[in-house]
């Protein structure tokens, strides 16, 4: 036995991971000491101070560019504002989670076990707070993330897959309202999920044996090696890219979104349409951008064929829905082909546009479902489309941001979503994929549609009988609302500054 | 005087004067129409003041302002204005008091808030002003595309029946031509060198593959042609004349849509003369097919709201022919006749307007004799349609006249066709004049009590200005055209196509 040889490891790069996962087992040690009555002020604390905090370092540490812990976490400029984004989305998404004054309990079940519609349940449904395990879940789940996005080799992506995956899939079944639902939306992720991770593994084994290694800088060296087999590289890079662009909910992996964002508890639906599409596209531009380039002319026709087919999916499919969540669920697939289209672009424009578009599309994206949390009756969340006819005469407010969310997702300028449709497309173009924006446009005419119509269902019909009464939102709410709105506003009037960050942190390293 | 930034001003002052009236009281609705009107007159002030400043010899383009914005893109708050520019301006402030005043009591009877009506009308003038005043063409695709909004909710929510699905239909079919617009306004931001200076890029766009541009023409047309709207893209709007309030409508017609023709002048011609002059002939088609489709059309409406949104195709094919004739007599002609054209259809919709205020109808068939009930305002009708079929001695006249002239000398056949237009258009006006005020008395017209009372003090003040302006200009034109002529002669130099010989008519009989 020969001296082991340590890797270096670079403790303040790793540090933001560490403190989310650090607080996270906190967290579970709460659950176990903290008297139940007092549990969820701790542990929101908790969650809101170690995001923040972690955060804070992420900033301080804006200019470290390495490689440490033998190779498997980069920590580089992509990496770095992508943990950002992924924090920031993740204590606005954690806002949302943590309301609890517009249903009594807030949006958890307190016990997912006990059987749908037994007296038991009867007996939970109306009185007892929510579960609060939910906040050591999503640190899990966001520290996950954090490491997906800096992951350098295949195999720490794959880990990182599933510590934030895992997570999820519980959150998504903890609706306190429309359970059964709601559990089938977790067992329909977790099968897919389980699917498109085994498709990842298989892929990361298959180039494994092409590049003899699973890091990205030892793939991108086999690639520029014309000797290697073809058959493993190409397999290997379709079932990894199946495994992430699942995550990205691109078509056609995209099948589970509709029904998993419908029946998730409204405040995760917000937190896997914000931050896990970061941490899944931010995977993607990594493992392409990094590895694979050498072998771009190859794999973007396909790649285009995928994000042609997913816009198509997303805007057609967005016409015909009648669940709002389920509507904002198509237009997330919609979306994530616009991303597709930045990520294709295979330069540093596209690089830069596509983090933009990340950030922007999130907020937006978290806005509108804190809105949908908040248009309810008796039986919980009013969601469907019909309901919301003259929402504008009730609560003027609420549907003129609602209004302005949707202007914002149809790409109308002054919106954040015209810069960062901008940005991919302009990246596009100068990439040669004019396909692809033309394709791109088109889409947004017909997404154009859906949005207009939630509109004009809101300001020029008249209230109905059933038109469910707005709650007031509490504080916490309020303020995801405000940021995400806000955020939206300034991203589409001066987004200087941050298209500025996203092009200065555009160079990974290898 | 001219370092002053009138521009920014003049696209910032109704924007201000929206939220203060925004915030007003709905329960009282008279502060918010004052405070609006305040604002509306303090922009025209303001724009009479630029017209003065404004040096007929000078530069092209005055009152230039620029702003850092996105860097990264190369965007920059850039305004400057032309002949061209500044005519519509003007024509802005002095359509949005009137226009202001004309609606003054449309909104009080129904449930709808009065402070949102005259902020909508306010946001809109910003947005207007804004996109005509733009010399960087991703500000200008801002205020083309943001303009959408404001008129969408004056439609949608203030309209008469039908109002949703106008107000969809208009919606869309503008999105549809803004995304076109948007794919050709990237490409030509990537293939002009990554800049959106309209100067860079017209001296950048000698460099443009042949086909490139004419790819890019296209998206900047097709977006402009649904705006104006040429046939055959022009389905939307009847349907948003005829549901809008009638203020709204007013200025969809006499302003938003040429919002088209002044981009394809601005934009279009400029920055790809090969590609425009490629497509010249089939725009020709396309307008002299407009100007009798939609004449014909016009004369067998029974809406007076549609027939006068269908009168109005009609202009724009003229329009399009006169600027598309390439000499600068028609450009003249055609960028006067956007002027005119503004203040006699504004003319036109006002005062129809006030009949369907009266009358709680817009169809021609519920009047009828209403010349015996309310002798002025049926004289005023009459007026109008004479303006807008372009009698001599209105300023339509002079427009028509320069449009066909400057046609005929390149292209003989469509001025020719376009002639027809003329004998049509007095058939709709006619027509439409007879069956409404002459003939015996509607009975059913007799007993509406509102139709007892002619025209109002206010509603003379209304239409004051926009009479004195038809009559004066269709004398004495001189001052609109001097300003004008130099811009289209620079744009008609940017396409290459110099015509010596027009050129010389038009100074001699015209600007002289």
């Amino acid at each position: 036995m020969g001296d082991l040889k340590l890797p270096d490891i670079d403790y303040g790069a790793l540090a933001p991971m560490l403190i989310l996962f650090g607080a996270a087992c906190l967290g579970v040690l709460v659950e176990a000491v903290v008297p139940r009555a007092r549990r969820h002020g701790v542990q929101l604390g908790l969650a809101l101070l170690s995001l923040v905090a972690a955060l804070v370092v992420v900033i301080l540490e804006r200019n470290t560019r390495i490689v440490t812990i033998g190779g498997a976490v980069a920590i580089d400029g992509p990496s770095i504002f992508l943990q950002g984004s992924i924090l920031l989305l993740g204590i606005v998404s954690l806002l949302l989670i943590g309301e609890r004054s517009i249903e009594a309990g807030g949006a958890f079940v307190s016990q997912a076990a006990i059987t749908v519609g037994s007296q038991k349940d009867l007996r939970q449904a109306g009185s007892s707070g929510g579960a609060t395990e939910v906040y050591p879940l999503t640190l899990f789940s966001l520290g996950g993330m954090l490491l997906f996005v800096a992951a350098n080799d295949l195999l720490t992506m794959f880990v990182a897959l599933e510590v934030l995956s895992l997570p999820l899939y519980l959150l998504c079944a903890l609706a306190r309202r429309r359970r059964l639902l709601s559990q089938e939306a977790a067992l329909k992720y977790f099968l897919l999920g389980s699917y498109a991770s085994a498709f990842f593994l298989f892929g990361v084994a298959l180039l494994y044996g092409y590049s003899g290694g699973v890091d990205l800088a030892s793939i991108h060296a086999a690639v520029a090696d014309p000797a290697r087999s073809e058959v493993l590289l190409f397999g290997g890079l379709a079932l990894v890219a199946i495994g992430l662009l699942f995550k990205s909910a691109a078509a056609p992996f995209h099948v589970w979104t509709p029904d998993v964002y419908q029946g998730a508890p409204t405040p995760v639906t917000a937190l896997m349409a914000a931050c896990t599409k970061v941490a899944a596209f931010g995977a993607l531009l990594r493992v392409l951008y990094v590895a694979f380039d050498g072998v771009r002319w190859d794999f973007q026709p396909v790649l285009g064929a995928v994000a042609v087919l997913t816009m198509l999916v997303g805007a057609i499919l967005a016409v015909t829905q009648t669940d709002m969540k389920r509507l904002l669920a198509y237009s997330s697939i919609a979306n994530a082909g616009y991303l597709l289209v930045g990520v294709l672009a295979l330069n540093k424009e596209g690089l830069s546009g596509t983090m933009f578009y990340l950030v922007a599309y999130g907020f937006s994206v978290l806005a509108a479902f804190g809105i949908v949390s908040l248009v309810r009756d008796a039986e919980g969340e009013a969601t469907h489309l019909s309901r919301w006819a003259g929402l504008g005469r009730k609560s003027p407010v609420l549907a003129g941001l609602f209004s302005f969310l949707l202007l914002a997702f149809a790409g109308i300028p002054l919106t954040s979503g015209f810069t960062a449709k901008f940005a991919v497309f302009g990246a596009a173009v100068d990439g040669g994929q004019t396909w692809l924006v033309i394709v791109g446009v088109i889409t947004s005419m017909l997404l154009a549609f859906p949005y207009l119509r939630v509109v004009v269902l809101m300001w020029l019909s008249e209230p109905g009988e059933t038109t469910p009464a707005v709650s007031v939102p509490g504080f916490l709410t309020s303020a995801a609302l405000a940021i995400g709105v806000i955020a939206t506003f300034a991203l589409g009037v001066v987004p200087a500054p941050l298209l500025d960050l996203t092009n200065d942190a555009a160079n990974f390293v290898r | 005087m001219s370092d002053f930034p009138f521009l920014s001003i003049l696209t910032l002052l109704p924007l201000v004067g929206a939220v203060v009236v925004a915030f007003l009281p709905r329960t009282r609705p008279g502060p918010a129409k004052y405070v609006a009107l305040g604002f509306s007159l303090a922009v025209l002030v303001l724009s009479i003041v630029m017209w003065i400043a404004f040096q007929v010899d000078g530069e092209r383009f005055q009152f230039r302002e620029s702003y850092q914005w996105i860097p990264t893109w190369d965007a920059r708050f850039t305004f400057a204005a032309d002949g061209i520019a500044l005519v519509m301006l003007v024509l802005i402030a002095i359509l949005i008091p009137v226009v202001l005043l004309a609606s003054w009591n449309d909104v009080d009877e129904s449930q709808r808030s009065v402070p949102a009506y005259f902020a909508l009308l306010l946001v809109l003038e910003s947005t207007m002003i804004g996109v005509f005043a733009a010399a960087d063409v991703f500000l200008f695709y801002v205020f083309f595309e943001v303009m959408l909004v404001p008129m969408y909710f004056l439609i949608g929510s203030f309209g008469g029946p039908r109002r949703q699905y106008a107000a969809v239909k208009f919606f869309l079919y503008s999105l549809v031509g803004g995304l076109f617009m948007l794919a050709a306004v990237i490409g030509l931001w990537v293939v002009g060198g990554h800049t959106f200076d309209w100067q860079a890029l017209v001296q950048a766009s000698g460099s443009f593959e042949t086909d490139t541009a004419r790819w890019l023409f296209l998206g900047f047309f097709v977006a402009f042609a649904i705006k104006a709207p040429f046939f055959p893209f022009h389905t939307w709007l009847p349907d948003a004349g005829a549901a809008a309030p009638v203020g709204a409508s007013a200025l969809l017609v006499g302003v938003l849509d040429k919002v088209g023709t002044f981009g394809i002048l601005r934009y279009c011609l400029p920055m790809f003369p090969e590609a425009s002059r490629w497509f010249a002939p089939a725009a020709l088609i396309l307008g002299v097919i407009g100007i009798l489709y939609a004449a014909l059309l016009a004369v067998g409406q029974n809406d007076l709201k549609r027939l006068v949104s269908y009168t109005s195709i009609a202009h724009f094919g003229f329009i399009g022919i006169g600027i598309f004739a390439f000499t600068t007599q028609a450009g003249t002609g055609s960028v006067l006749y956007m002027v005119n054209h503004g203040l006699a259809t504004g003319l036109l919709f006002l005062v129809v307007g006030m009949f369907v205020a009266r009358r709680g109808s817009a169809l021609v068939s519920d009047f009828g004799g209403a010349g015996k009930l309310v002798p002025v305002l049926a004289g005023l009708l009459f007026f109008a349609g004479l303006a807008s079929l372009a009698l001599p001695g209105t300023a339509p006249f002079v427009s028509e006249f320069l449009v066909l002239i400057g046609t005929f000398s390149t292209h003989k056949a469509y001025a020719v066709i376009a002639t027809a237009g003329i004998i049509l258009a007095a058939a709709y006006v006619l027509w439409m004049v007879q069956r409404t005020t002459q003939g015996t008395l509607n009975p059913a017209l007799a007993e509406a009590p509102e139709m007892r009372k002619d025209i109002t003090l206010r509603e003379k003040i209304v239409v004051a200005p926009l009479v004195l302006l038809l009559l004066i200009l269709g004398f004495y034109p001189k001052p609109v055209t001097d300003v004008i002529n130099p811009a289209v002669e620079a744009t008609m130099q940017d396409v290459g196509t110099t015509d010596p010989a027009p050129t010389a008519v038009a100074n001699g009989r015209v600007a002289r």
